[in-house]
């Protein structure tokens, strides 16, 4: 019988997708709840930036009544694979609840359509005092992506989901009933990928846990990023530069835990002539990063959008120190919502009373986190705005013998 | 017992005898003893002709060419000319031939089978003319990650930093010791080191105190021999570089011909003027990895850990797990000698039939230091041949951090790679030793020309990597993707992970 792939490309497939995209995100930082409607509207108006080959959506704080649990959001080739998901995931993690993930029938979405479904899990209590839950859980997605033939884990994070697939954005969004989901922090993705057939997996955001992307560039140092961050435990299986994005933002903030600020220091850092004009201790830890991060500098264009609910949920907008990109921010209601899009038109058509309009920086990023608000405009270069103390190190180097997550 | 045969020159001297004033300026200048005048003429023994071309280019009514010998023998594939010759040459002497530079046999070069990627439409090109392009390259240990928190404003960093040598462009010189060439050859690459901003290596003849003020630039090699090895030697300098191998001459150790051995070097190297510098095969006190990590550890401790140490080793068989091991052993860098690779003094048989290509063993170092988790903790230095800038951003892309240059530094110089380095007779004052000779070898000339080639080949890798829409050279390490084979036999594109063109 057979089998056709939908929800990510055949083993031995390796040819890369280059997109063109349109981005959105907002969020409203004293937690006012709505609809979606607006997260739709501002990137379904971007019409010139998809082709109809795929959009999503990442909507945070949705599961209040689960929100401790890991939500693996899934795309299914068909029911035997999610038979298979889901004898996987009974024997690694404890199956808290599953549903169908709701949709509305919409014709225009490309067929054919997976089978859409929704675990909640926990860690195994054994396996909970032996490890950290998220490198363990971690092992979990990168194996259900890489080894389990037609399933996809569109997300796979606490209290949020990641909803995409292939069509317009508008249908997509029509398809999820984004406009009946309520929250008060959304990104959304539209497509335009350079060569076809879009998997449904291949469609942005692209998800770590609660950590999403949305992207819009073309990375050419994706070979060296991959190989970087294989060292690391993770398997990039579709195909895409987003994909080693995810990787290389999750390894730097969650596990290594960077500050924001400098985990967009290392991933877009600054020039050698402009870390030479710096003195002391700033000067030792710009050069140290610039060291350290080597592979984990993404080259060529870019502009980016990260979601993260961890420690706090967090709205993150950074280019390339080219600006290749464009990437503009935007406030409304005092400064309690903050937006940010490729393009103004997707601030000015939903209606908001917009008071700032900027363009941040090169390389700067945006930073918006619910409760503070704007930690970071984008409009000072890093470090300006902050102080650097060098301590001698605490703990000793890695052993020479750690192997990596795998 | 020498035993003479007369057999036809590979080259001959042809002169043009209208032409020629009879200034004997060429039998002057030719080292080999090919060109006398016999009162009438200028007359030349053709069998002693190596077509280093200085009498052709000294002669000032450009008399002169250098033309094959024009006796043919009947064809034969395998007892080819030189097969044939080199029968002659043993039944004569009885001894092992030597030679100097890299191979001269046509085997493949797995570089010209690879193409380099460029942006378009998708994806804007740099034009390093009017953007930055960075070049900058740190060799070293790294730290696997940082360790930095935040409070309030200010950011608190774990300071980690290992002894690193920074590189303004992912170009160095190779180990060229003074003794196989000369003072002035050594001077000059050097000065231009230290122009550019990069380093080069000592070689095993230790380091002559007029060169302690290059210290920042200096590479020192510690080999088999420990010639010149002493605790000054150790602490100005700028890296350090323990040498089990070499790429023209894997398992052997260092070979300076005693012809070369004069009062400067015998000094330097602290042994008898005119004895053979031969080097041990193995470091007699290594004879296992644990052995080099003591010897890692030593020198650590005697520069007071302030510099980098590195291992080079040939480029063999089993290379990835043997910088692996060097790796774990502590080396912060890992120097791999592709076959290909130059020397001043080899036996022919070990300069062309052993090791393997730079390109195949760098691919695998890589990967294998990427799999083990350890590919931060030392830099790869890749070199053996390495012929122009095209060859310096694809090794790189197959999982270098910088290369390492010898025969192309001779040859910026005035080397003809006549390949007769052993004998102490360069025309050109670069491989000798005699007064008369290192003469020809102008300082300051030699200086501006290896700047020149260090600076158009920097430009070139600029070129590229904005063709390549990087603006960075970090961002080309290890990124095989940006590369792609055209050659004829797949399995090598699979050995190192690079896509067949049209993929």
């Amino acid at each position: 019988m057979y089998h056709q792939e939908i929800v990510k490309p055949p083993k031995g497939y390796d040819r890369r997708s280059f997109d063109a995209c349109g981005i959105s995100a907002f969020m409203n930082v004293d937690g006012k709840m709505e609809s979606g409607e607006k997260i739709v509207k501002m990137i379904t108006t971007m019409m010139d930036r998809e082709n109809g080959l795929g959009a999503g959506f990442a909507i945070y704080g949705i599961f209040p009544d689960r929100k401790d649990y890991f939500c693996f959001q899934m795309l299914l080739d068909d029911e035997e694979a999610k038979r298979r998901v889901r004898d996987y995931l009974s024997r690694h993690t404890m199956i808290v609840d599953e549903e169908p993930i709701p949709t509305r029938e919409t014709p225009a979405v490309r067929q054919p359509i997976p089978v859409l479904w929704r675990f909640f899990l926990s860690p195994l209590e054994e396996k909970k005092r032996e490890q950290d839950a998220y490198d363990y859980m971690m092992r979990i997605v990168m194996y259900i992506n890489a080894e389990i033939d037609g399933a996809f884990c569109m997300s796979s994070g606490k209290n949020m989901a990641v909803f995409k697939g292939n069509g317009w954005s508008g249908d997509v969004a029509h398809f999820y009933a984004i406009d009946e989901i309520q929250s008060y922090f959304f990104m959304a993705h539209s497509r335009f990928p350079t060569n076809t057939p879009g998997w449904w997996g291949g469609a942005h955001p692209f998800n770590l846990f609660d950590l999403s992307i949305i992207h819009n560039g073309e990375i050419t140092s994706y070979g060296t990023n991959k190989r970087y961050v294989e060292m690391f435990g993770y398997r990039c299986t579709l195909m895409t530069d987003s994909e080693v994005v995810t990787y290389i933002l999750d390894l730097l903030i969650r596990r290594q835990k960077l500050p924001l600020q400098v985990a967009c220091m290392a991933a877009a850092p600054a020039y050698h002539k402009v870390i030479e004009s710096h003195e002391g201790e700033k000067l030792s830890f710009w050069r140290l990063i610039r060291e350290t991060y080597r592979p984990a500098m993404i080259n060529g264009p870019f502009s980016i959008c990260v979601g993260m609910n961890e420690p706090t949920p967090a709205l993150l907008g950074l280019t390339d120190r080219k600006k290749l990109r464009p990437l503009i921010a935007a406030t409304s209601r005092g400064g309690r919502s903050v937006f940010l899009s490729s393009e103004e038109c997707a601030v000015r058509i939903i209606g908001e009373e917009v008071e700032q309009v900027w363009a941040p920086l090169a390389g700067n990023p945006v930073i918006v986190e619910k409760g503070s608000g704007i930690v970071s405009k984008g409009e000072t270069p890093p470090l300006a705005d902050h102080q650097v103390k060098m301590i001698p190190k605490a703990a000793p180097e890695d052993s020479a013998l750690e192997h990596p997550v795998s | 017992m020498h035993v003479r045969l007369k057999t036809a020159p590979r080259f001959k001297v042809r002169i043009s005898r209208e032409v020629c004033r009879h200034c004997e300026r060429c039998t002057v200048n030719c080292t080999f003893g090919v060109l006398s005048h016999n009162g009438t003429e200028i007359v030349a023994e053709h069998d002693k002709c190596v077509a280093c071309q200085r009498c052709a280019i000294m002669c000032p009514q450009q008399a002169i060419s250098i033309i094959p010998g024009d006796i043919h023998y009947a064809p034969h594939s395998t007892f080819n000319e030189r097969q044939r010759m080199i029968i002659y040459e043993q039944a004569s002497s009885g001894g092992v031939l030597l030679s100097g530079m890299g191979t001269d046999l046509p085997y493949m070069s797995i570089f010209d089978d690879l193409l380099l990627d460029a942006c378009q439409v998708t994806n804007p090109s740099i034009d390093p003319l009017r953007e930055p392009v960075e070049t900058l390259t740190y060799i070293g240990r790294k730290p696997k990650s940082l360790r930095v928190s935040q409070v309030n404003g200010s950011f608190i960093v774990e300071k980690e930093t290992f002894p690193h040598v920074v590189l303004q462009t992912p170009i160095t010189v190779g180990h060229m010791s003074l003794g196989s060439i000369s003072y002035p050859a050594m001077t000059a690459i050097l000065r231009a080191c230290k122009e550019v901003g990069i380093m080069a290596g000592t070689g095993e003849g230790g380091l002559h105190p007029d060169f302690y003020q290059y210290g920042d630039h200096v590479n020192s090699e510690v080999a088999s021999g420990r010639f010149g090895v002493e605790p000054k030697y150790l602490k100005n300098v700028a890296a350090l570089e323990i040498k089990i191998g070499q790429g023209a001459k894997p398992g052997h150790g260092g070979h300076l011909p005693g012809e070369k051995v004069n009062k400067l070097i015998a000094e330097t190297r602290m042994i008898p003027v005119g004895t053979d510098a031969l080097s041990p095969y193995p470091h007699h006190d290594i004879y296992s990895i644990e052995d080099l990590q003591q010897l890692i550890g030593a020198l650590k401790e005697a520069s007071r850990y302030k510099v980098p140490v590195g291992v080079k080793i040939a480029a063999v068989h089993n290379s990835a797990p043997i910088a692996s091991g060097i790796v774990r052993a502590g080396a912060d860098f890992v120097t791999l000698d592709g076959f290909k690779g130059g020397t001043g003094a080899s036996p022919r048989v070990i300069r062309d039939h052993a090791g393997i290509p730079i390109e195949t063993a760098v691919a695998s170092v890589d990967q294998r230091l990427r799999e083990e988790g350890i590919r931060h903790q030392a830099s790869i230095i890749a070199g053996g041949g390495i012929r122009y800038a095209a060859d310096i951003l694809k090794i790189i892309a197959l999982g270098a951090d910088a290369v390492m240059l010898g025969q192309a530094v001779l040859i910026a110089m005035g080397c003809r790679a006549c390949q007769q380095c052993h004998r102490g007779l360069c025309p050109w004052g670069i491989a000798t030793q005699e007064p008369n000779l290192v003469s020809r070898l102008d300082t300051d000339i030699s200086t501006q020309r290896l700047v020149n080639l260090f600076k158009a080949w920097t430009e070139e890798i600029k070129e590229i990597l904005g063709a390549l829409g990087i603006d960075s050279i970090e961002s080309l390490v290890g990124n095989r993707d940006r590369l792609r084979y055209i050659g004829p036999n797949p399995k090598i594109a699979e050995i190192l992970d690079v896509k067949h063109v049209g993929e």
